[in-house]
């Protein structure tokens, strides 16, 4: 049985580990297909990453919104639901929290806190909404987690020139003191790269997801109705009431993204022309990372690394950094269409069962 | 004020806008009815955007106005060619079909920025063509007051994209190929018993996919923007999915919601002349086509009558 399990475990692992390495392998075809040395450039994208105390202190900063994003979108991926709405749901909570971290008064034990909360409700309601329609109306997730993206968009931008931007301004006032949560210490310790207690929050939420999921009664629950919605029914559980919830969870995992993103980074927020681009990274996340926790969390690194590293490459080997994303998507291609990737792997699996035999 | 003219105006520009919808709603419509789901949209819309543009601006010194046309048509190609990664990952290797499709939207993305830095030394757009489509007027048709501006004045590429709906609902409807088109998506098994090829035909509808999409895309580079930079499409592409959606999956039906996506970006501008804004924030009438989607959907559409097996990898032999 351990044998079994122990197969089944490398192989979770392998196909990643060679999605990877194709996916490299991919960005550096582009790289000789438009004139550039691929080693030079790679070379430049980790020494960019680790090469300063300053750029690693942002790499983690870089991080930290996509160990957010991921869980949101891998969570509901549990309940058999695709999250593409991570998106508008970070968005939300950045609002809630700039409008928490701006209006009110208080204590920071208590300020903080609370506009973090704030943000995890807002990304929760966000993502209900979502899952509300599926359940009551049957309408498509994907669809309406899209349209969501755009309303937050729109809608965070009324929030703040209707009230939180002087006329002529194109941000908000900053966050109160007591409401800031970046770490001035560790900061200093990294030549001012802005470090936060939302890393912290992100592995406490990884870790969250793991006991909620598979320690819990509830979690069972998600689950099961993630992989068999009638046989799910048949025993007697709230199939509807399931997918709610599990959106509201996801939507609360980017809600605290956003926020920790302006109280720790930003410190106050700037009308929006665009999406952000965590949400939609945090779907190649969840993919990459196998929809597990330790998953996400790795699959954040690596994805933190490629696109901070991305502009040291595009600096000193001269490669647009826009070849990133063309090694990511690599990567999520293959990670998806894993039977091509079990091509590669297949000999180094034979090979281990005749070693072990 | 002369009502007349706006709503001239009105139709005008609708007319405008919904033509890279259109030709992406169609683009959909094969892929999903063939039973592959086709999230991709967005990217190969990219795609074709770029192409367009690229092509267009290579031949525009040696072709001049006919350069257009032949950015539109290696639009077309290269859109085709561009759907292939998602047709051999959900076709061939069984793939989850919205994530091949996330992961196109991403290569999409980056690939086009990547190449046009290296074309355009360094700059993230291309720089703005000499030569794109012009307006055409018909002969006659366009004298007529208000309806003539209205209607008869338009791009060539809207004229072809409402040729391209009755070509649609013709050969999905009236063909032997569009039957089994439909077929494969409703009951691949059955149309393997029969002996249709499920695995090809999925093929091609989705490299008609990527091509009607990638028309879209370079309708919008070659008409409306001059050039193409990252925010060319802008989400277009999945607003062109709300449209098939909305429409079920029938290409009039597709071709309805893309006209009234065109009319809710159309009244964004007629509201700002009317200097409504000092009533409705802006803000409210950019989020109004997809508040509006989502209220549709959830209201008058009701339960979606999607092809019976959308999404679902087929399995020769499975039973």
């Amino acid at each position: 049985m351990n044998k079994v399990i122990a197969v089944f475990t490398k192989e979770s692992f392998l196909v990643p580990a060679v999605a990877i390495l194709l996916g490299l392998l991919t960005g550096a075809i582009a790289m000789l297909a438009g004139g550039f040395n691929p080693i030079d450039a790679y070379t430049a994208l980790i020494k960019k990453v680790f090469g300063s105390a300053y750029n690693f202190g942002e790499t983690i900063r870089q991080i930290t919104p996509l160990i957010f994003t991921g869980l949101a979108v891998a969570f509901a991926f549990r309940t058999g639901l695709f999250n593409i709405g991570a998106e508008g749901q970070f968005i939300v909570g950045m609002i809630a929290s700039t409008v928490v971290g701006v209006s009110f008064d208080l204590p920071a034990i208590i300020h903080a806190p609370l506009a973090i909360l704030a943000g995890a409700v807002a990304g929760g309601l966000w993502g209900a909404i979502a899952g509300y329609l599926k359940a009551a109306r049957g309408v498509n997730e994907v669809i309406t987690s899209i349209m969501l993206n755009w309303v937050a968009l729109y809608f965070a931008n009324w929030v703040m020139n209707a009230f939180f931007i002087p006329a002529g301004k194109q941000t908000s006032e900053e966050v109160k003191d007591s409401a800031i949560i970046t770490i001035g210490w560790l900061a200093e310790m990294f030549d001012n790269a802005r470090l936060h207690w939302g890393t912290l929050i992100a592995v406490l939420a990884a870790i969250f997801f793991y006991i909620i999921l598979w320690k819990t009664k509830s979690g069972f629950e998600l689950r099961s109705v993630g992989l068999n919605p009638h046989a799910s029914e048949y025993a007697g559980m709230n199939v509807n009431r399931n997918v709610v919830k599990a959106m509201f969870i996801g939507g609360m995992f980017a809600g605290i993204g956003g926020a920790t993103e302006i109280l720790g980074v930003f410190h106050y927020q700037a009308i929006m022309t665009q999406h952000t681009g965590y949400g939609f990274d945090g779907i190649a996340v969840a993919l990459i990372g196998g929809n597990t926790p330790f998953g996400v969390i790795l699959a954040a690194i690596l994805f933190g690394v490629l696109t901070f590293g991305a502009s040291g490459m595009q600096f000193s080997a001269g490669v647009p950094f826009e070849l990133i994303r063309v090694v990511i998507a690599s990567v999520i291609f293959f990670v998806a269409a894993h039977g091509i990737v079990k091509i590669f792997v297949k000999p180094i699996l034979m090979k281990k069962k005749e070693g072990g035999h | 004020m002369d009502w007349g003219l706006i709503l001239s105006n009105l139709v005008h520009d609708t007319i405008v806008f919904s033509t890279a919808l259109i030709f992406a709603a169609l683009g959909g419509l094969y892929s999903e009815r063939s039973g592959v789901v086709n999230i991709a949209l967005e990217g190969m819309m990219i795609i074709g955007a770029f192409t367009g543009a690229v092509m267009t601006y290579a031949f525009q010194d040696s072709l001049g106005a006919w350069a257009p046309w032949v950015g539109f048509i290696a639009a077309g190609i290269a859109g085709s060619i561009f759907a292939l990664p998602h047709a051999v990952a959900s076709v061939t290797f069984k793939a989850d079909q919205t994530v091949s499709g996330v992961a196109l939207n991403f290569l999409a993305a980056g690939l086009s920025i990547y190449l046009t830095k290296i074309i355009f030394d360094g700059a993230g757009q291309t720089t703005t063509l000499n030569t794109v489509f012009n307006k055409f007027s018909i002969p006659g048709l366009s004298e007529i007051p208000y309806i003539g501006h209205a209607i008869f004045e338009a791009y060539p590429t809207s004229y072809l994209a409402f040729i391209a709906v009755f070509l649609t609902w013709y050969i999905v409807f009236k063909t032997p190929f569009g039957l089994r088109l439909r077929s494969v998506g409703e009951h691949p098994r059955a149309a393997d018993t029969v002996g249709i090829n499920v695995k090809r035909m999925r093929y091609t509808a989705v490299m008609i996919s990527g091509m009607l999409a990638a028309l879209g895309g370079a309708t919008i580079s070659l008409t409306t923007t001059s050039n193409f930079s990252h925010n060319t499409v802008s989400g277009q592409g999945f607003i062109a999915i709300a449209a098939l959606i909305f429409g079920k999956w029938h290409p009039m039906g597709a071709m309805g919601a893309a006209l009234f996506f065109g009319v809710a970006q159309a009244i964004k501008s007629l509201v700002q002349i009317f200097g409504l804004t000092n009533y409705i924030p802006t803000e409210f009438i950019f989020m109004l086509p997809y508040v509006l989607t989502i209220l549709v959907m959830a209201g008058l559409v009701g339960r979606s009558s999607a092809p019976a097996a959308l999404g679902k990898p087929y399995d020769t032999g499975s039973r």
